[in-house]
């Protein structure tokens, strides 16, 4: 197979050397580690469709891969596995101002999206934290959230249009730049966050927004975690919808300024990073009233970002939490599982409780406008014992999510770390049903097995 | 058996890489190849490997530890935190260690330059010489005019053009063991008849307390630079230090820390140690990123060694680069000089931007000289390719880097480019040549000693 391989793509791309196999053997999830059997680089959909042909022939599972930066296993290779990575796949094929569309190849990065778009005036609004690396692939295979989650969506909600090579070899193409169309069934939808599973994305057409005209940043500081919850739903309940509601934690706020340096107050219990963006007037309005109730609900500080670097800069630490995280201890266990807004203090509340019951480190910060929090064990992997009470904690945690309405993951994905819980979350006819799925369109298993679900 | 030097490292040091991927956009060779596996995340995976057993120490590994630039512009991009640069020099030393990359050929070249030549003093001025000889006396522009060079094994005769100008005086010619500021100038007659300075007697600064420094004068620097060396001086005194530069110093070691050879580098920095007394000085100044870097690691290079560890710890906290202790210090401005500002560009030498975290300083000093205006570049903080030897190295990787970063310098219309190193000052002073550009590359506290120079003019 290898030799096909090397034939089809060239040796340059098919990559067998254990110091090559070693460095795709993880993504950013931690302590999850397999050595693939062979790396491959396809050079458009063409290549796909003929590597999966292959891999089906040889038997060999595939895992997709973009820039390995995923935080739930989805590009973790199983055993025996061809790693498919998609980076060679970097164009930026169309941009079209008329239709407010952008058409790329899945190895672009989000990152570079955002520059092309922003180039032209428009806005590509998915923000998450890795997308300085990470690929649009990527973030379609898992629907990729970020800060802008609370009023923008998350990825799912840009993608108009994609082009996806199935496990039989067969290149599918579903949606368009129309603004409504209702032909057929919805599969573009089955597909994303489909982590790899049901096919693998090699085109995205996305829809892009009018450029914000105005954006404006603030930092609440607060000595409790409870007020800084009050105000979120304070904030909503004013029928405010800021760009972004970030929440940071102690422990958080002193690892991203150990590492950024960008000026935040490291003695606040908690810290509200808040944008609001849109119309200058509209804007400033919001940031008015943002500004008393986070003052009417006990922030000690408010403070406004001074220009745009600065407003960049916070963002950009913001995004920096979860590896500034690993300042504490070397192995940062990440979680998202999210509540209903409303349950959100109950929820926080929760997590530091069970912390303490298990007797683990856990920071918490994560994106309190949509209710997703992070919680993040701070922990060791070389210590079983420690990993063993932080299995118990996240059991608990899910559990106690599920009970208030709601999910085990908010947009990390499934992958491998939170297969246990599926089951549980979704039901018994539901959870089969996705088996039921994943069946039909790939019979003999070989894209991603594991994943998700056995 | 070898000893795994990687397993003898603390292991939180190579588990502190989280694998989040934030050092790939900034790693120059990932840019190169797409590869996960010449990235940091990828080097620091096959590092642990070696560490836990997983992978011997092989052709490969080492190959991929000599492909790395050492940078660090990872350790700028991580907020880990993550000691880059201890697991790479301890896993290029692993590399020699193994003898996987050995050949009679290399191990000559490795001897001579970094065991003979550059532990050496004299044996390397005596080099110097030679080299200055042989452009001086007309021979060197015959053999290149008269395409002799042809005669050359190929990767000689490529890399003949960038032999670097030899300066006609070195350091210690052109500066004094002992210098004072001006005003001072009564204590130092033993010392009078050399104590010229090269550029007319800056004035100096009322109202300063005193303070004393002593000025390395490095191995490149010494030989192609030495009007660096004096310039820092000249700076040095215009703005009240007393200055020591000790006579006939050597390589501080980097050179040696950065190729595999830990031991060799423990043996000059005991040098630097014996030469230099840090208590004695309120800081050591170190005018080349690259050295500067290493210089402040000399108490985690000598933490095993009880004898000295000490020292090396108090040596570790005095170095500073020239343009961070004129900041800290609150140098003079120079005043404005009668003509239009010449338009500057800043070139960020990894060492100083990465390895040292220091990058306003160097634009405070620009910023201050009047004749001058500070123009900033794309890709400022990427790497031009010399990252030390690795030019001669890895050639291919080197002249893609050098053609980035003189594209991005183009792009400023700057007539000067200003970079505190000098390997970063040879390298694009040859892409310029080489392009026949005419832009000045200069080192900013030589623009500063101008600045000074040209206000009693």
């Amino acid at each position: 197979m290898i030799a096909e391989l090397a034939r089809l793509l060239g040796p340059e791309n098919v990559l067998t050397e254990k110091e090559d196999l070693i460095a795709y053997s993880f993504d950013g999830t931690a302590a999850l580690r397999q050595l693939p059997r062979i790396v491959v680089f396809p050079r458009h959909a063409a290549d796909v469709s003929a590597v999966l042909k292959l891999a089906r022939a040889h038997r060999a599972p595939v895992v997709t891969r973009g820039s390995g930066t995923g935080l739930s296993g989805g590009s973790v290779p199983v055993e025996g596995a061809l790693v498919l990575c998609l980076l060679k796949l970097d164009k930026i094929l169309e941009l079209d101002p008329r239709n407010l569309t952008l058409r790329v190849e899945a190895g672009v990065i989000t990152q570079k999206i955002y520059e092309a778009a922003d180039a032209a005036g428009l806005f590509y609004p998915p923000d998450p934290g890795s997308m300085k690396v990470s690929t649009i692939g990527g973030n379609v295979a898992e629907n990729a959230g970020g800060l802008r989650g609370l009023k923008y969506g998350v990825t799912r909600d840009y993608v108009v249009g994609l082009e996806v090579v199935l496990a039989d070899g067969s290149v599918c193409w579903f949606g368009g730049k129309c603004v409504k169309d209702v032909a057929g069934y919805n599969l573009r939808d089955l597909f994303i966050g489909s982590e790899g599973t049901l096919g693998v994305v090699t085109q995205v057409l996305l829809k892009l927004l009018p450029k914000p005209a105005a954006r404006q940043t603030l930092l609440a500081t607060y000595a409790s975690m409870e007020a800084a919850a009050e105000t979120v739903s304070a904030i909503i309940a004013a029928k405010i919808i800021p760009c972004t509601l970030e929440f940071l934690d102690r422990k958080t706020i002193r690892c991203v300024e150990d590492y950024a340096h960008v000026g935040l107050p490291t003695d606040a219990e908690a810290l509200l990073l808040i944008e609001a963006d849109g119309h200058p007037a509209a804007v400033a309005e919001d940031a008015a009233q943002i500004e008393t109730l986070c003052r009417t609900h006990g922030a000690a500080a408010v403070k406004r970002a001074a220009n745009d670097e600065e407003a960049a800069r916070l963002t950009a630490a913001r995004r920096s939490a979860f590896s500034a995280l690993a300042r504490t201890k070397p192995t940062t266990i990440l979680e998202d599982a999210t509540v209903p807004r409303s349950e959100l203090a109950k929820m926080i509340r929760f997590v530091g409780q069970t912390a303490e019951k298990h007797r683990l480190d856990v920071a918490t910060f994560g994106h309190f406008g949509d209710g997703n929090l992070h919680p993040t064990f701070l922990t060791d992997e070389r210590d079983p014992a420690e990993m063993h009470r932080v299995e118990m904690a996240m059991r608990e945690i899910f559990g106690h999510a599920l009970s208030l309405g709601g999910t085990i993951t908010g947009e990390h994905g499934v992958g491998l770390a939170k297969k246990a819980f599926l089951r549980q979350q979704l039901g018994d006819a539901s959870y089969a049903l996705l088996k039921q799925i994943k069946h039909v369109l790939d019979p003999e298993n070989i894209l991603n097995p594991g994943k998700i679900f056995d | 058996m070898v000893k795994n030097l990687l397993q003898s490292l603390d292991y939180s040091v190579l588990q502190q890489c989280m694998h989040c991927g934030l050092c790939l956009p900034t790693c120059p060779t990932y840019a190169e190849t797409g590869r996960e596996r010449n990235s940091p995340r990828g080097r620091i995976a096959l590092m642990r490997a070696v560490a836990d057993g997983e992978l011997e120490t092989t052709r490969i590994f080492a190959e991929e530890m000599g492909y790395c630039l050492g940078c660090l512009a990872c350790t700028t991009a991580c907020p880990a935190g993550v000691d880059y640069a201890a697991l790479w020099e301890t896993a290029r030393a692993q590399s020699e260690q193994s003898g996987v990359m050995a050949t009679p050929k290399r191990d000559f070249i490795r001897r001579f330059t970094l065991r003979f030549l550059f532990t050496r003093p004299r044996a390397l001025r005596a080099a110097g010489r030679l080299l200055w000889f042989w452009r001086a006396c007309g021979l060197q522009a015959l053999v290149r005019r008269s395409r002799l060079t042809a005669w050359l094994p190929r990767r000689l005769r490529e890399l003949e053009p960038q032999t670097p100008r030899i300066a006609r005086r070195f350091s210690d010619g052109l500066i004094a063991e002992v210098e004072f500021p001006n005003s001072f100038t009564a204590e130092s007659t033993k010392s009078d008849e050399k104590n010229s300075s090269a550029f007319s007697a800056p004035s100096v600064v009322q109202n300063k307390s005193r303070r004393r420094v002593a000025v390395l004068t490095g191995c490149v620097q010494d030989l192609v630079f030495s009007d660096v060396n004096r310039a820092t001086v000249d700076v040095l005194l215009a703005n009240g230090c007393e200055v020591v530069t000790p006579r006939a110093q050597h390589c501080c070691g980097s050179l040696h820390a950065h190729n595999g050879d830990l031991e060799t580098a423990r043996e000059l920095a005991r040098r630097q140690l014996g030469l230099i007394d840090p208590d004695k000085f309120d800081a050591i100044i170190s005018n080349a990123a690259g050295c500067g870097s290493h210089l402040k690691h000399y108490g985690r290079l000598l933490a095993g060694d009880p004898a000295c560890a000490a020292r090396a710890a108090a040596w570790s906290r005095k170095v500073r680069d020239i343009s961070e202790w004129l900041v800290e210090t609150g140098f003079r401005k120079p005043e404005a000089p009668a003509f239009a500002p010449r338009p500057v560009t800043y070139h960020e030498a990894c060492h100083l931007c990465h390895g040292q975290k220091i990058s306003s300083a160097p634009r405070e000093v620009l910023r201050a000289i009047p004749g001058l205006e500070l123009r900033e570049c794309a890709e400022a903080t990427w790497c031009c390719g010399s990252a030390g030897v690795y030019n001669l190295t890895q050639p291919r990787t080197a002249a893609w880097l050098l053609q980035r970063k003189l594209g991005h310098l183009r792009t400023t219309g700057a007539e000067i480019v200003a970079a505190a190193n000098p390997g970063c000052l040879l390298q694009i002073e040859n892409g310029f040549r080489a392009a026949g550009e005419n832009v000045a590359v200069i080192h900013p506290v030589v623009l500063l000693a101008r600045a000074y120079a040209a206000e009693n003019t």
